[in-house]
């Protein structure tokens, strides 16, 4: 905190105020309780002084002046005025000048009810007007994207969305073109805003400029209601307001949280509403008979299934049942079927990653960071995939520091990713080699070894990163983000990485990006061999949650890839699939088909239809996010609430209730019979999550969610003040009359007393590094196999042909083509050029894309995409214990 | 369509090299662009975006803001009438209806036979010869009716090649980058050039001493 001798004091309409020197008028006013309007002022971008609405009095030497508040910082002794005769004159005048050409549509448009112009008009305007003259026409609307429509005689030109696309995305695909009366908001001709992020502009439009296609003439903004929520479709956990009408969801917007989401949202989370109703979606649940699936009642199914497993289990033992996925679920429904799994069935064979992901133990042993720290950070090394297409909102809080200098980026990455040009190294990366990279990394900068001597790259990058990093000591703040770089190699090398980087710098945070949702919450939950709720080791906690639960599992279980293939071997009797496609996610679609053909039965827990569908012999309908209550752990560890909004579509059910009601049928009680009793175990058993009073009793006041492991400091329990004209939508429909609030909110407090965290399981020491084990079985593979031969790469992007995107019609056109991305020099080593139509063959399939090439590409390696092609770079993936996969490329 | 030419592009990259910033040659390069082809083709202004390292959306929206800057097919002359005050004194409203009807278009249209794009324009800065004309920047006046047809007929005849370029051409003076001295030589130059003054500046002290 800057000492109170830093402050200056100014008089704000009378009223004396302090405040720090550079702050801006319009942020001082406001404080001091004087709101100025504003329409191109917004806190979370840089001010451009545009609309000429926040005009103030401002004393000066020369006498008042008007000045515009959210361009104009304070000084020592200033004088303002937010409402003397001559502002309000200016504010008049300003707003009969912006309605000079805004067509008087509101009947019709989307912002109507919601609208900063029709609100301050309104409070500040002229009230009539003296325009005679023909306004300005344009063709309106038209499409500046798939998802995003421009009507330009509604724009008051204010820059928010062109500077939003320009400094907080970086894609300045959108522009003013032309000057004074003819200018307009236009894109490039035939470059549409392909933006991930293209979405927030119609959040952050004063008017009906922008509307999104999904939203036109949906609902008017006093028909809505709406609840606080967390997107689920990444790990990033965004905060959103889940906005219905008529008990459909027909909206969400980014709510503005500090410590996540600065209410910006990515496309996907946005309209991932839509895949809701989808003609994909399972309603009800569903046996197979004689080959076609046939719905049935919520007690035939559960039946049947508590038959085939109990069959199973007296059978072959527990060890025959195995569970797959979890990610969908929320943390409550984790939970409660991490117990069905480990208590009642007494099998550890769980495992909420499908072979993609990143070992359980080094997701939550190393000390996390969070979004703040990395934020904060002047250093950070990010590993692995494009941050753009894994986690985009965590890449569009990163991006806008990157590029003003105030973090310096070291990259390992295996081509060129969304932050390549902004890092100040960028470390090319093979599969296999980021061990050795960063061990030649820590040796440069220790000085121990001349910068990457010996391991054949470009030294230059590593010169970079060491002068970059400087010193192993004096990076107090460091933050390492990590993913796997390749989808279908194993994560040893990773893990030798990162393991090398903690030794090193003893400070620094770690930060795992999953993809996959609610991945975190799985895994804290205990869905993955080995451990149990509240991030404990089955060898540390076995003997308290055997004394908790009755019982637990006899011995560790598999994970993924040992369950497949004891299913195809038919050791594996009956798979439960969790809300996962292992056809679709898991990296040898082959191997995942032979499983599910081979296992006896497969009993199908999801809301959405998808490959894996045609092996299920049990489909037990789950709800949707929006029809569910629960919390959400994300990348951070933090802890946030998932809403109901809407009633559950078709008879589906949240998952922890068919949990319940599957181990009932089973013979068993789980001990509880509601959410509110899930959530109360956990913060009773779960060790991380002790001391919370229940994970269900995060309201609304606690902006910014809880960081695990949850530790008995206060949190400040202050929403922020509403800002209007940040959060239009969200006031506004505030204001007409739905609140915006979570779901029930159970208890009003957050924390336990202390004793009682005391009291139960402090004994358990969380997992910790020591738990991390090397798998010498599978060692890294980096030599080349043969001449032509290259080593296949596979990354992610944001939409791929997965259940959601899948569902929605909107997104699948956003799948992109597959593309080869190749270092030139190979490229014209094989006769092949840019743009160019090549197929790839593998040793038993090939697949085509479009080449790119990539100087960042190794040139012994191919990059492609994963699962965005009817023919997809699954079926080159011949087996997946092999942890190097190698293809020709011919055009 | 026109993307710039190989030799152009080239010649581009060294008028980028001469900015600290690469999108500060924004603007030059939509003139060499627009020397090429007579107006902004997308595809030279994809070209320009490549070369900046800015989107081609921001260097349409830069382009758009200038009148010099043509985004549409104009005529192979740009005729500009002024209209300010000095020349519209002068007459120069009376010869734009004139022109208007002597072409067969109103201002900012084309001829149908591709000749002459009529633009009103503001002040040209060439007050002393109002009314005014600018063809492809090259300037004109004072005219009249007559001497304005007669302008037309010689250009359109071929006549006044020599003094006025094709249009988007600013200068026929093909000049090298990077330029010929280097900075150092420069900065040579200049303290000669000090020197000379100061020398200069000392002779005349001491001839207004002896007076």
């Amino acid at each position: 905190m800057p000492e109170a001798a830093d402050k200056i004091s100014v008089t704000v309409d009378g009223k004396e105020v302090k405040a720090d020197p550079g702050e801006l008028i319009i942020e001082v006013a406001e404080r001091a309780g004087a709101f100025v309007p504003r329409f191109c002022y917004h806190p979370r971008m840089k001010p451009v002084g545009m609309c000429r609405m926040c005009l103030v009095e401002v004393s000066s030497p020369r006498g008042p002046s008007l000045q515009p508040a959210c361009f104009v910082s304070v000084a020592d002794g200033m004088e303002i005025s937010t409402e003397s005769e001559s502002v309000q004159k200016a504010q008049s005048g300003v707003l009969e000048y912006l309605l000079l050409n805004h067509p008087l549509d509101c009947p019709v448009c989307d912002k109507g009810g919601e609208c900063p112009l029709q609100d301050q008009t309104l409070a500040y305007g002229p009230g009539e007007s003296r325009q005679v003259e023909e306004k300005r026409h344009f063709a309106k609307p038209i499409p500046i994207s798939t998802l995003v429509e421009l009507d330009r005689e509604r724009c008051i030109q204010c820059a928010r969305c062109t500077r939003f696309a320009n400094e907080i995305a970086g894609e300045a695909l959108i522009d003013f073109f032309g000057r004074g009366e003819d200018t307009e908001v236009a894109i490039f001709p035939g470059k549409p805003f392909d933006s991930y992020f293209a979405g927030n502009t119609v959040q952050i439009c004063p008017v009906g400029a922008l509307t999104a296609t999904p939203y036109r003439f949906k609902a008017r903004p006093w028909d809505l209601e709406q609840v606080e929520s967390t997107c689920t479709l990444c790990s990033v956990g965004c905060r959103v307001a889940v906005q219905s009408s008529a008990n459909e969801v027909v909206r969400h917007l980014g709510i503005d949280i500090d410590s996540v989401n600065h209410s910006w949202l990515c496309d996907k989370g946005r309209f991932g509403y839509l895949a809701m109703r989808s003609e994909t979606r399972l309603l009800e649940p569903s046996l197979r008979e004689s080959g076609e699936l046939v719905e049935v009642s919520w007690s035939d199914a559960l039946e049947k299934a508590a038959a085939l497993i109990s069959e199973a289990k007296l059978a072959h033992g527990p060890q025959a049942i195995g569970f797959l996925g979890g990610a969908r679920l929320t943390n409550e429904s984790a939970y409660a079927w991490a117990k069905v799994a480990k208590a009642v069935v007494a099998t550890d064979n769980t495992d909420a990653q499908l072979g993609d992901g990143i070992p359980a133990e080094l997701v939550l042993s190393l000390p996390r960071a969070t979004i703040g720290d990395a934020c904060r950070a002047k250093k950070v090394i990010v590993i692995g995939e494009d941050l753009k297409e894994i986690a985009p909102v965590l890449f569009l809080r990163l991006r806008p520091l990157i590029a003003e200098g105030k973090i310096d980026l070291v990259e390992f990455s295996t081509h060129e990713t969304s932050l390549s040009n902004l890092a100040k190294a960028s470390i090319p990366l093979v599969p296999g080699e980021l061990g050795t990279r960063v061990r030649a990394l820590i040796d440069s900068i220790k000085g121990t070894k001349d910068a990457g001597e010996g391991i054949g790259i470009d030294i230059q990058e590593i010169k970079n990163a060491t002068q970059t990093l400087g010193s192993l000591e004096n990076n107090p703040d460091l933050v390492v983000i990590y993913s796997n770089s390749s989808a279908i190699e194993n994560t040893e090398d990773l893990k030798a990485g990162i393991l090398a980087l903690e030794e090193s710098f003893k400070n620094a945070k770690f930060m795992p990006v999953l993809k996959r949702s609610n991945i975190f919450g799985a895994l804290d939950m205990g869905l993955s061999p080995n451990l149990l709720p509240g991030r404990v080791t089955f060898g540390a906690a076995k003997e308290y949650y055997k004394k908790q639960w009755g019982s637990v599992p006899e011995k560790s279980g598999m994970g993924t890839l040992e369950m497949l293939h004891a299913a195809a071997e038919s050791k594996i009797k009956v798979l439960v699939l969790l809300g996962c496609d292992p056809i679709a996610d898991f990296p040898d679609a082959k191997l995942a088909k032979e499983a599910l053909s081979k296992v006896d039965s497969v009993i199908f827990v999801d809301s959405l239809a998808n490959t894996s569908l045609d092996y299920a012999d049990i489909v037990l309908a789950a709800s949707m996010d929006s029809e569910r209550e629960g919390s959400f752990t994300n990348l951070e560890g933090r802890i946030s609430r998932i809403s109901k909004k809407v009633s559950a579509s078709g008879s589906s059910w949240p998952d922890w209730a068919i949990a319940i009601e599957l181990a009932d049928a089973l013979g068993d009680d789980l001990g509880f019979g509601s959410l509110d009793d899930i959530a109360k175990e956990i913060a009773r058993l779960a060790p991380a999550y002790q001391g919370l009073r229940s994970t269900l009793s995060l309201n609304s006041e606690v902006d910014e969610g809880i960081l695990l492991p949850v530790k008995a400091t206060k949190v400040e329990l202050k929403r922020k003040q509403g800002d209007p004209m940040v959060h239009l939508g969200l006031i506004s429909v505030e204001h007409q009359g739905a609140p915006l609030k979570s779901g029930a909110s159970n208890e009003p407090g957050v924390y336990s007393d202390e004793k009682q965290q005391q009291d139960i399981g402090s004994t358990i020491s969380l997992i910790s590094k020591s738990d991390i084990k090397s798998d010498t079985t599978s060692k890294p593979e980096t030599a080349a196999s043969g001449a032509k031969s290259l080593r296949l790469v596979v990354t992610r992007k944001l939409f791929d042909r997965g259940t959601h995107v899948d569902s929605s019609l909107f997104f699948r056109d956003l799948v992109p083509e597959q593309e080869v991305r190749i270092h030139p020099e190979t490229a014209s080593s094989l006769g092949i050029s840019s743009g160019e139509k090549v197929s790839i063959s593998g040793e038993t399939c090939k697949v085509s894309g479009q080449v790119i090439l990539d100087n960042r590409v190794d040139q012994s390696g191919v990059v492609l995409i994963w699962n965005v092609s009817e023919e997809d770079v699954r079926s080159l993936v011949s087996n997946s214990e092999k942890s190097a996969h190698w293809v020709e490329v011919e055009s | 369509m026109a993307h710039l030419s190989k030799e152009l592009y080239e010649k581009c990259k060294s008028v980028v090299a001469l900015y600290p910033e690469a999108r500060s040659a924004l603007i030059p390069l939509c003139h060499m662009a627009q020397g090429q082809d007579g107006w902004l083709t997308s595809e030279a202004m994809e070209d320009i975006a490549e070369l900046t390292g800015v989107t081609p959306a921001e260097v349409r929206g830069t382009a758009s803001f200038y009148d010099m800057l043509h985004l549409e097919p104009v005529g192979k002359h740009v005729v500009a009438l002024c209209t300010n005050i000095a020349c519209m004194l002068n007459g120069s409203m009376e010869l734009l209806e004139h022109a208007e009807e002597k072409l067969g278009i109103s201002a900012g249209g084309t001829t149908s036979d591709g000749e002459f794009t009529l633009e009103e324009s503001e002040c040209l800065a060439g007050c002393d010869k109002s009314p005014c004309v600018q063809v492809n920047h090259r300037f004109f006046g004072p005219l009249d009716d007559k001497g304005f047809d007669q302008l037309l007929d010689d250009l359109k005849a071929g006549k006044l090649r020599d003094d006025v370029p094709s249009h988007g051409v600013l200068s026929r003076v093909d000049r090298k980058f990077p330029l010929a001295l280097s900075p150092s030589e420069i900065a040579a130059e200049r303290v000669e050039m000090e020197t000379a003054k100061s020398q200069r500046d000392e002779k005349r002290k001491i001839s207004e001493g002896a007076n």
